[in-house]
């Protein structure tokens, strides 16, 4: 086998390609919304009257940061079942992502709510407000236009991740590549368009986060 | 003093709307206020002065429960205000007694602490809507009134950051009244507004002033305003109450080596 | 538990050792890389800055796992056939360097102004600024983010595991395919990665950058 291109064969698996595409969004998607979700929760968790749970929360989080998400992704799948909970790749590989980025976005989240200034909150305090309203009507809404280009960053990562979800076989992009390169002997294709659909997907979604950033804070007035 | 000597409640024919009784504050080993006993009667405006570090603007923040305290209780109209009866004796407030005994108090910030992501009126609406649960259309009006008073109804749309200082102070003075406290905090309002915006704070605060019958305590440096407009000086020295009088009488004739040396300072840098 | 690392603790322990092969190859390979590419995107020559930013683009823009496959089973097609240690720490180590690259273009960009401006005043050759003057400052701004970068590092070297390098993640996948011990198996990788992040790479980064902090006479 050598370096020769073949369009025939690119139109042959475009369609499949651009199927397993879709998948890959989907993963990314709903992996994203788990993490923006969950991270929020792990954020202000860390910030109730125990610093027990403070402590446990921030070691639980520095370990997940700190191994690597493929690894995961293996233990949720095959010891899930090991304490009576079968996942399908799915479920696990979306559990797994979601989890291992929620780790990195209740950072941003924290860092978001450590930058309303102090003033804010003694504002909210003098005007008798409750500690729910002034997360959801004061701090919040003005963390989070600060966590935006950090959340972005975040979404363009879980992106470029899923790929590992081909271990546990989820249909995704790399996956569907495998599969193309082992029944027809041909990667060069495959693994070529994976790359370019990963970048023509990718940049964009950058330059689309800076945007939304910018709209997000003159709408806020900040 | 342990807490079962303090009264659960002063007897009625002793009920300043403020008492500090015997209100101590650190911060480890550093003495912020050492054992401070003051009263402020219904409808008074006392002004606090003192050098910086003189513990005069933690007396307002424990006021608005934005600092505990570490010996004494507070009392508001009789009731205590940092502490709560449990089983016939008083003990610190939980956060249900110090959302309750707040609701009668408003405070206004030397660095405005508008909400940035709200418009004026929406500054305004957002306490009597979320906290006093009225309606919007009611919050409304009571807002709208309370910017026409100071001033603002024009910028009423505006979000804070298109307002000069003075105009986001006066705005910030509207939004507390929005609650309809008794009492009404100033801490140093003025401090951080540029010289020419300065009057037109005042000027508002004179007419609360003149024509409302709010308790007021006012920390400032503008030794000129307080003269004008209050009813009593309070001066503070290292945590103490060193000298405290009518204004005519304190600016006039000060007692203390310590209210002389401060005075002459002030003049000497006006 | 204690049964199973009498029995398979040597197997691990020999993951691990491939692991910190790769880790110390890859680290190389992207600090070169991110060097190279940092300064090429400052140059003042075109091509090299296209040459940069290019490489930069693409190996942010697309997944390390789509990298790793590449250069593993496609670039023997063009004729460089690598042996699979050699794609492993070479596709880790430039995934790593594109995001090292810009970690080196921004700390050289925020060196104070007035620095270049002194070594522009004593007449230095633009090389001998950027390697006397510049990049000794600017390597101190650099070193807490290449810390975080090098837990990145050390996590994507887990992915040769899937071109058949046997480093530690392979070693607990294989253990797990023959025993199902998978809690096991996969809880002491996690274990022994997060050691290695926390024990040795964090720590190591912090002594290296209070003493570069020293050299510079700001500590």
């Amino acid at each position: 086998m050598t370096f020769d291109w073949k369009w025939d064969f690119v139109w042959e698996i475009a369609p499949r390609l651009a199927a397993a595409t879709l998948n890959t969004l989907l993963a990314a998607g709903s992996g994203y919304a788990i993490a923006l979700v969950l991270g929020l929760a792990l954020a202000l968790g860390q910030r109730t009257r125990w610093p027990a749970l403070t402590f446990i929360l921030r070691e639980t989080l520095e370990f997940i940061r700190s191994t690597p998400l493929v690894l995961q992704i293996f233990f949720i799948f095959y010891v899930g079942p090991q304490v009576g909970i079968t996942l399908s790749p799915w479920v696990a590989g979306m559990m797994a992502i979601g989890l291992h980025y929620s780790a990195y976005l209740s950072e941003v989240y924290r860092a978001g709510i450590e930058a309303v200034p102090k003033g804010q909150w003694e504002a909210c305090r003098a005007l008798n407000m409750t500690t729910r309203d002034t997360y959801a009507r004061i701090v919040l809404p003005q963390a989070v236009p600060q966590a935006i280009p950090g959340m972005g960053n975040y979404l363009v990562g879980i992106f470029k991740d899923t790929p590992m979800l081909s271990v546990i076989g989820v249909t995704e992009l790399m996956q569907t590549a495998n599969a193309i390169g082992s029944e027809t002997y041909r990667f060069l294709e495959p693994y070529t368009l994976v790359g370019v659909i990963f970048l023509a997907l990718s940049l964009p979604t950058a330059g689309l986060v800076r945007l939304l950033e910018r709209v997000l804070r003159r709408k806020l007035g900040m | 003093m342990e807490l079962s000597a303090y009264p659960l409640e002063l007897p009625p024919d002793d009920r300043p709307m403020v008492r500090f009784m015997n209100v101590t504050k650190s911060y480890g080993s550093l003495v912020v206020l050492d054992d401070l006993n003051l009263d402020i009667q219904r409808g008074e405006m006392v002004s606090v002065i003192g050098p910086s570090g003189s513990g005069k603007t933690t007396v307002l923040r424990m006021l608005m429960t934005l600092e505990s305290i570490n010996g004494g209780v507070i009392y508001i109209d009789g009731k205590p205000l940092t502490h709560m009866e449990r089983k016939g004796v008083l003990v610190p407030a939980d956060e249900a007694h110090l959302r309750r005994m707040r609701a009668s108090i408003g405070m206004c910030f030397q660095h405005f602490n508008l909400f940035p992501h709200m418009t004026a009126l929406q500054n305004c609406m957002e306490g009597p809507v979320q906290v006093l649960g009225l309606s919007k259309a009611e919050a409304r009006d009571r807002s709208e009134e309370l910017l026409k008073m100071v001033g603002m109804i024009d910028k009423k749309d505006q979000h804070p950051s298109r307002l000069s200082g003075g105009q986001q102070q006066r705005v910030a003075i509207a939004r507390a009244l929005a609650m309809r406290p008794r009492i009404m905090l100033f801490d140093e309002v003025t401090s951080a507004l540029d010289p020419e915006v300065i009057g037109e704070v005042t000027e508002v605060i004179r007419r609360l002033v003149a024509e409302h019958d709010l308790t007021m305590l006012m920390v400032t440096h503008q030794m000129g305003f307080a003269r004008d407009i209050s009813d009593r000086i309070c001066f503070f020295y290292k945590g103490k109450i060193e000298e405290q009088a009518a204004p005519e009488q304190f600016f006039t004739n000060p007692q203390r080596e310590r209210t002389q040396q401060f005075l002459r300072a002030v003049k000497d840098a006006d | 538990m204690w049964d199973f690392l009498q029995t398979y603790g040597g197997r691990l322990a020999e993951g691990t050792l491939v692991t910190a092969a790769q880790f110390a190859l890859a680290t190389a390979v992207a600090l070169v890389a991110a060097l190279a590419a940092g300064l090429g995107r400052l140059s003042a020559h075109w091509p090299v800055r296209a040459a940069a930013t290019t490489y930069v683009e693409i190996f942010r823009g697309t997944s390390l796992l789509v990298q790793l496959y590449w250069i593993f089973y496609v670039l023997p097609l063009f004729g460089i056939s690598l042996p699979k240690l050699t794609a492993g720490f070479l596709s880790v180590g430039l995934n790593v360097g594109a995001y090292g690259a810009e970690i080196v273009r921004g700390s050289i960009l925020s060196v104070q102004r007035g620095q270049w401006e002194a070594a522009y005043a004593l007449s230095m050759s633009p090389w001998k600024r950027m390697r006397r003057i510049i990049l000794p400052q600017a390597i101190v701004l650099m070193l807490p983010p290449w810390g975080n970068l090098l837990i990145e590092l050390l996590k994507g070297t887990a992915l040769v595991a899937l071109i058949g390098v046997a480093d530690l993640m392979f070693v607990a996948k294989q253990i797990n395919g023959s025993t199902f011990l998978s809690a096991e198996a996969f809880g002491t990788a996690l274990v022994i990665y997060y050691l290695l992040a926390r024990v040795l790479i964090t720590p190591a980064m912090r002594r290296l950058e209070r003493s570069m902090a020293r050299r510079l006479g700001r500590a």
